[in-house]
Parts: C-alpha cells; structure tokens; sequence
C-alpha cells in the first residue's frame, strides 16, 4: 500500500494520532501477562507482511511530521546530535546502510543511484534530491550521520567496539526516554546503563554485551523496549525535563484514554561494514490507551502487566504516581478471560470482550 | 590521614585506589589541596620516583601547608598554581610533548582528578591507565542537564544552578568527557516543592 | 544458523607467491557486490576435504573497499591438521567455495594518533587490508615486517615500493632483528601498536610494553590459532543425546558440526568466546587451547572452547 503521510504534531496542540493501519501494527510489547526485564534479543529478519518487523528500517505515516519535530529538536539544541571524529567513517557506513535498504524496500518513496563514489539520493516524501561524493564530507550539507538521520525516524547510537566493550561515541537522540546524550557520549556499555535498576545485579548487562559484541554483518538483530508518556510528546529529554515533566500530573480520569501513551522502542543492531562499529537505531512508537483498548487481548494484557511490575521499574519508568489512575482505567478493559501467548493482536482468534 | 570512603554506587560513577608507582620514564602528577598527601605518601614508598616527576599542584584553601613538604621531595619539576584553569594549558603542553609510557597520576578532589584526566584522554591515555586517589574534599563538579553550565565545589543535595537558578537534585551518574556529575530539577513536576538541601553524605 | 553468513564464491585467480605462499582470489557466484569490510578482519572458508568439511579463518588481504574481489593468502603448513595443505593441492580457478561474511577481531582503534604495526611472516596479511584502509582516511602508521629471508618474504616488494619510507623489512637469515626497545621508545602520546605474527613475537611485544608503562589498551594483537591434530576421543552430548567421536584430525567443533548439532562460532581460533560450551562431566584432561578462557576457568573443568580445545581421558559430557 501507499503510506499517507500525516501533518501532525508532538508538542504544544499535539494533533498526533494513529490510523486503524498503524494500531493494528503497533509493536506492542508484551509477549505474555507479566514483564520483567531479560535479554531479550532475536534476529532481525523481517516479520509479517506489514508489521513494523518487515523491513529493516520502518517508515510509517507519522514520517514526515516525525523529521519536521527532529528538525524543530536539533534546531533549538545541536547537542542532540554529536559525533566524536573518530566516528566519521562509521557515519559514512550508516548512511549506506540507510540509503541501500530504504531503496531496496521502499522503491517508491527512495532512490538511490550509484555510479563509483557519485551518488544521487531521492528522498520523495520530504523533497530531497541531493548528489554527492560518497566519503567526501564537504559534499553533503552535514555530516553524513547527521544527513541520513534527519531523514529517518528513530534515534540513532553510533558505538565504536574495542577492548571488549561498546562506546557510545556518536548519536542523534531527540526522542528518548529522558536520558542525555550530550551527557553519556563517550561512555561504555555499563556505564551509559548505569541508572538502569535491578538489569545489573541480574547479570542482564554483561550477557547482553557479550550478544552485542558478536554481531555480524548481514546479521542484524532486534529488541522492544518500552515506557509510559502522557501526551503524544516524542521530545521526553532530561534537557526539557523542567518544562515537559510537569505535563505528567495533567492526566484525570477523564482525560487518561487520550492522553496516556504506551511508548515502545523498537530497537534495532546492525554491524558496520567499513568501521565494525555497530549502530542502534532506537524507533519510537506511540499508541494511547484508547487506541490500545480497541484490541481485547492488549486490554487485557496491559492491564495485569502494569498491576504486577515491579515498583523500581515503574518508578524508573516514570510513571508511579500516575499507576493508580492507570489501572483505574485498564481494569475496566480486563474482563479475567486468557490472553494467546505471543505479542500480536490474534482479533480473529483471542475472546472478545465481555 | 583516613581517607573517605563513598558508598557503593552506579556503575558510572568513579572509583578511586591509592597511588602505586607503575614503569615508566616520565611521570605527571595532577594534584589539589590534601591531594598533595598522596604524594608525599608515595614518594615515602618509593624514594627514586620524585626524581624523574613532573608535579603540578593546585593548593586551593590548603595555602602553604603542604608546599614546603612538597618542595622538599626532589621532584624533578614542581609547578604550584593558583587554579586548575591557570595551570591547565601547561598541563596540556606537557601532554602534546609526551611519549608513550608516561605515566599519569591525579591526586586530591573529584573535580580535579576528573578534569585533568579528560585532558590526558584527549592526549591518547586510556583511562583505565591513569591512577587516581580521592583525597580532601567530597564536593562535586556538576554539570547541570538542562542549561549545560557547570557549578564547581557543590557540597550540598539539591543546590541551586549557578548559571540558570533551577534547583538541581545530584545524581550520580558521571560522565568522564565533561568531567561532571549529573544535576536534574528537582520540582518539575511540582515547581516550588523543593525539599530543603542537605549536605552530601551527611 | 551458528557463525557468520555464508556467501558463495567460485575462485578467480590463484597466485603462487613463493614456496610456502599463495593468494586465492574470489568472486562472488551470484555476480552481486561483496560486503565491505575493516582492515583485520577474516573470513571463515569452507573446504570439502573428502567428506570432511573444514573451515578455516583466513584474513582477508584485499582493500576493503573492493567489492569486486576478497583475497586471502594461504601458508602452506605441512605439520598440521591439512587445511592449508588442501587450499594448496586441491582448490584451483573456477572452483566453487563457500566463504563467511567478514568477522574483525582485530580491528585498528581509529582514535589512534599513530598505528604502530609489528608483522611476523604469514602475520602480514591483515595489515595489508589496514594499511589500504588508512591510506585512504590519510592515517598515520609504520610497519616493521620480520620474514625468514627476500625468498619467503610475502609482499614485500610490493609494500617497500608503495611505501617506502613507512615499511621497514627485516630478515632473520641476514641476523636483522627489530629493536623492538628503540622502536617503542619515544612513540608518541596515543600510538596504538599492533602485533600478528607467531606467538613468541606476541608475548615479546606485549612483555616489552607492559615493562615499558604502555596501557593495556593501546596494545592489539592477533595470533592465528590453528586448531591442533590430537589423539580422538569421544564426546557425550546431553541435550541432543548423543555420543560422538572426535578424530584425530578433526576439532571438536567440526565434530560437533559433522553430527549435525547446532554450535556457535565466529573466529574458529580461540579468540572470540562465541563457542564456549559448558562442562557437566569429566574423568580426563583437558588441553585447553584457547585465549578466550581465564586460568581459573580453564583450571575448573566447567568449560571448553570447542574450536581449538581438546580432551584425552574416559568421559566427556557437554551441554550441546
Ligand atoms: C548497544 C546498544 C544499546 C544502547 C546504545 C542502549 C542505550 C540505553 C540507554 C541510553 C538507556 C537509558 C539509561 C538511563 O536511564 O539513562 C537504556 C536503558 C535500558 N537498556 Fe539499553 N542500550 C543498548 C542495548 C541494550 C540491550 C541489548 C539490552 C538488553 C537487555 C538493553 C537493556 C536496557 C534496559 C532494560 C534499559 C532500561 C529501560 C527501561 O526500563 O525503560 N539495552 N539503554
Ligand atoms: S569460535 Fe571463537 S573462541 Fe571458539
């Protein structure tokens, strides 16, 4: 199908929304009743025909609106995007690996022609059409990590691998989940996760790494990650904490459905060809509860998760004072019935609703 | 003299040891105000060291106390300054001149050793290689998250931003390339709520 | 799947370099580009050698930036399990192989401000793809290249008249030794120095600088690791309920693979830890060949790398 691109917002008036399409191919994250943090890792090799496994990187109707907010982002704050010199060459190495997939598996939004070094780049959905001398920094208008993720949606960490671990030494981060990467670029794989609570003592880190450290090219893998956001804000950053981190108390149990967002983080790792360093591209997705309610099992399903999680995660999350107005909430949509096991909607096979 | 010793925390932030004189031909000592003990225990230890050392120390409110004890270790060429940023060009010119081998010792409080050990990272030493020892004052070089100004020597949990006026609770997550630790409002989600501050590890 | 991705190749060209040396050169079957890749990397090459399936990393030798042509140069090792031996006897142009996609464990630390290359004879093959790679990103780097004689001395024509005033050429017959003291002495602040050769040129170099203050960090090396012939033993496997013999030129691994259990790998040499596989039960002793091991591990009897380790003795048991 052909996406129709959004115009919608992430602050301010938040006219963000998602079609039908994109609820049913939300990421929910959620593989069975409860949650607990694991390595949860599987290879990155497509998935069903229109989920948002498909294809290596996802492009959605959000699109367009989602890289005028980056834009807005980087606009205001250039910290959001750094690259330490050493990791130029891995920039070069992404910026192909973007171009060649998206070319390859959405030929209709992007083009890619290459003839030796010179290279001509379409980008139809946001009017780009730009030559230039791959390796040759001086011929895009950024650098090339900078140029291929102002057009592409999720965050991106560059790490460079030596002495056994991963250093985050190059990123463009502006729709976190309240971490800084002005602040943790330049630190190793236990140092940048060091706030992460309970992952640690679980020996989840070091199992990880090692994962990591071994991931071939052509071998890309994948994780979900999630958390809560109240309104459709993509920008949750620890550098406008003071301004956005009142918004939380806003929400009343009238206005929960609409305003209360499950966030999940499609994480992604590749290898790169030309600089063996690995990129972590981290694609943000944002359903409200009410668009999750209208699949019975995620009713369900969020509801005994939230319930049961551990308090130091939903105080990590962010979201602890707010978890009583939540299952307030969800409890109405959980009727007792079983949920199927796995993450995806099964409308024609899970019970409906009482 | 006892030395401090910080509570188990994050995995980000520092650890410090006790200075141990390693192979090398050249050796550079970064040190503060009672930094300047951990020297002299060193040179104790380890009588020949002084002697093929580079020193540069920074009193701060310790004034003469250790500086005639200083003087009379032998070492090779002793700079004493009035602060880290007067003597931090001298820090980096040594550094550019230096070979490999050299070894690289910080001594006295978190935000000395922190900021003369990004200096000797950007000249090429792995961190894991330069010696650190904590030694006087337990107050922090914070870097507030959302102006990006750093307030030197806070001493106290929350503390106001020195740049931009936010009230700032002190984490510990620490990063080495800006040498700081993290400062995040503390009444975001209820301006004006702000307990009242206490001083650290009190 | 276990190791890398696979890519079928048939072979180009196969250059004999001198008596024990030989370049084979692939070109991908399918017609499609190679993958580009960083200097020090290897390639996993798969040998049917009379039933026998053997696979063997080799560097790959090429510029990584060519995706027309992977190169690697093979030595012929007469005294081992055969490997090299089949590459030189049996593989001639045209011949259809099977190759990984590339795998860097040895790869240059770009922060360096100076790389410091130290090759001991068949040890030059991945700094030939490193130096290519730094030439173009303008690097700055100097080899010291220690080969038995001009005779068997691999590439060295071609690196002297590339570069003549970074390559420096040493010959044992001719009593040239690198002054491996001088040389470390006054490198600058952030030289990183890198080291592939036999093991001994290895543990000088890492003894050297260890004595000379250099950090741990700054110090790279990669030793090729053949797996070694050994006498055969016999193997049982808890999960998939087997038992298994492992011949005495075969590793266990390839034993593992041969029967049809899954096992990981990526460097097949003892070097990456991919492989590591958990004991349940011994009455025996092991040879534990592997870097990956610490002493106390290898000393606990709970883990084997079975790429290059073995075992003599009664019984065996793995969770495989
Ligand atoms: C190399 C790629 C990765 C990068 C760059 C990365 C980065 C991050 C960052 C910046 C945070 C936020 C920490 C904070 O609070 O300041 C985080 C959280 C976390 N990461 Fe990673 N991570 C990576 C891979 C992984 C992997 C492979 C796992 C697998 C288990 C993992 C598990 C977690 C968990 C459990 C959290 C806490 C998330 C939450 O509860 O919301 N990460 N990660
Ligand atoms: S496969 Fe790498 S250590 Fe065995």
């Amino acid at each position: 199908m052909t996406i129709q691109f959004k115009d919608e917002t992430f602050r301010d008036d938040y006219t963000f929304s998602n079609s039908d399409w994109a609820i049913k191919r939300f990421p929910f994250p959620f593989h069975e009743d409860s949650y607990m943090y694991a390595v949860n890792m599987e290879q990155h090799r497509g998935g069903p025909d229109g989920s948002v496994y498909e294809k290596r990187f996802d492009v959605d109707e959000h699109y367009v609106s989602e890289m005028r907010d980056r834009a807005m982002v980087l606009a205001d704050d250039p910290l959001r995007c750094q690259s330490l010199p050493h990791m130029t060459l891995a920039g070069w190495d992404l910026l192909e690996l973007i171009m060649v997939s998206k070319s390859e598996d959405y030929p209709d939004l992007f083009e890619l022609h290459r003839d030796g070094d010179q290279w001509h780049w379409i980008n139809k959905p946001l009017g780009i059409d730009d030559k230039f001398t791959f390796l040759d920094e001086t011929s895009l208008p950024y650098g090339p990590m900078e140029y291929i993720t102002r057009q592409t949606q999720g965050d991106f960490c560059v790490l460079d691998q030596r002495d056994d671990n991963l250093w985050m030494d190059a990123g463009i981060v502006t729709t976190q989940a309240d971490w800084s990467l002005d602040f943790d670029i330049g630190m190793n794989f236990f140092e940048w996760h060091a706030p992460v609570p309970l992952a640690h003592e679980k020996g989840i880190f070091v199992r990880a790494l090692k994962f990591l450290l071994n991931i071939q090219q052509g071998a890309p893998a994948r994780r979900l990650n999630w958390t809560m956001t109240v309104n459709p804000l993509l920008d949750t950053s620890p550098e406008n904490y003071h301004k956005w981190g009142i918004q939380k108390t806003s929400l009343t149990p009238e206005n929960i459905g609409q305003k209360q967002h499950l966030r999940v983080e499609l994480q992604t790792f590749f290898r790169l060809p030309r600089s063996n360093a690995l990129v972590f591209p981290i694609r943000a997705y944002l359903a409200s509860f009410d668009d999750l309610m209208t699949v019975p099992k995620w009713g369900r399903r969020l509801h005994r998760v939230i319930r049961d999680l551990p308090e130091e995660l939903a105080t990590y999350k962010g979201f602890i004072d707010n978890r009583p107005m939540m299952l307030d909430y969800l409890s109405r949509y959980d009727d007792g019935k079983p949920t199927s096991d796995g993450i995806w909607p099964n409308l024609d096979t899970d019970p409906p609703r009482d | 003299m006892s030395k401090f010793e910080f509570p188990e925390a994050i995995k980000s932030r520092p650890t410090y040891g006790t200075l141990e004189a390693r192979p090398g031909k050249a050796h550079l000592f970064v040190a503060d105000a009672e930094g300047a003990e951990a020297i002299i225990d060193l040179a104790k230890a380890d009588s020949g060291l002084m002697a093929k050392s580079h020193v540069i120390y920074i009193p701060k409110d310790t004034g003469d106390k250790f500086v005639s004890q200083l003087q009379d270790l032998g070492i090779n060429q002793l700079y004493v300054g009035p602060s880290f940023e007067a003597a931090q060009t001298r820090l980096q010119r040594s550094l550019a001149d230096a070979h490999m081998g050299l070894q690289v010792y910080l001594c006295g409080t978190e935000g000395l050793m922190g900021q003369a050990q990004r200096d000797a990272m950007a000249a090429g030493i792995p961190h894991t290689a330069i010696q650190t020892e904590h030694r006087g004052s337990v107050a922090r070089r914070m870097q507030c998250v959302h102006c990006k100004g750093i307030t030197e020597d806070v001493m106290t949990d929350p503390f106001v931003c020195s740049h931009c006026g936010l009230n700032l609770f002190v984490r510990d997550h620490y990063s080495r390339r800006l040498a700081a630790f993290q400062g995040v409002c503390i009444d975001a989600e209820d301006p004006g709520n702000v307990p009242p501050s206490a001083e650290l590890y009190s | 799947m276990s190791g890398a991705e696979k890519i079928n190749v048939t072979v180009s060209a196969v250059v004999p370099l001198n008596e024990l040396v030989t370049r084979f050169e692939f070109k991908r079957t399918d017609g499609a580009l190679f993958p580009t890749f960083s200097g020090g990397a290897h390639t996993v090459v798969e040998m049917k050698d009379d039933g026998l399936t053997r696979l063997n990393p080799y560097s790959l030798m090429s510029d990584p930036q060519d995706q027309q042509t992977y190169a690697i140069s093979v030595r012929r090792d007469d005294e081992g399990r055969g490997g090299s031996l089949f590459m030189h006897n049996n593989v001639k142009v045209g011949d259809a192989m099977v190759v990984s996609n590339p795998v860097n464990l040895f790869s240059l630390d770009l922060r360096a401000k100076k790389h410091l290359m130290i090759a001991g004879g068949i040890g030059i093959t991945p700094f030939m793809a490193q130096i290519k790679q730094l030439d173009r990103a303008h690097g700055n780097w100097e080899l010291h290249y220690a080969t038995r004689n001009a005779a068997l001395g691999t590439y060295v024509d071609e690196l002297t008249s590339t570069h003549p005033n970074d390559v420096h050429i040493y010959y044992d017959d001719d009593k040239n030794f690198i002054d491996l003291e001088n040389l470390l002495d006054g490198q600058p602040l952030g030289t990183h120095i890198y080291v592939c050769g036999p093991k001994g040129m290895i543990d000088w170099v890492r003894g050297k600088t260890a004595e000379l203050g250099w950090p741990l960090e700054s110090v790279h090396y990669e030793e090729f690791l053949a797996p070694q012939p050994g006498k055969p033993f016999e193997v049982k496997l808890s999960i998939s309920n087997k038992t298994i013999q492992v011949g005495e030129n075969e590793s266990l691994l390839e034993a593992l693979e041969r029967e049809g259990v899954d096992a990981p790998y990526l460097c097949r040499g003892g070097a990456c830890g991919q492989c590591e596989t958990s004991v349940i039960g011994y009455d025996g002793k092991f040879l534990h060949m592997d870097h990956w091991l610490e002493d106390d591990e290898k000393a606990s009897g709970t883990k084997i790398m079975p790429c290059v380790s073995r075992f003599e003795g009664k019984t065996l048991v793995l969770d495989r």
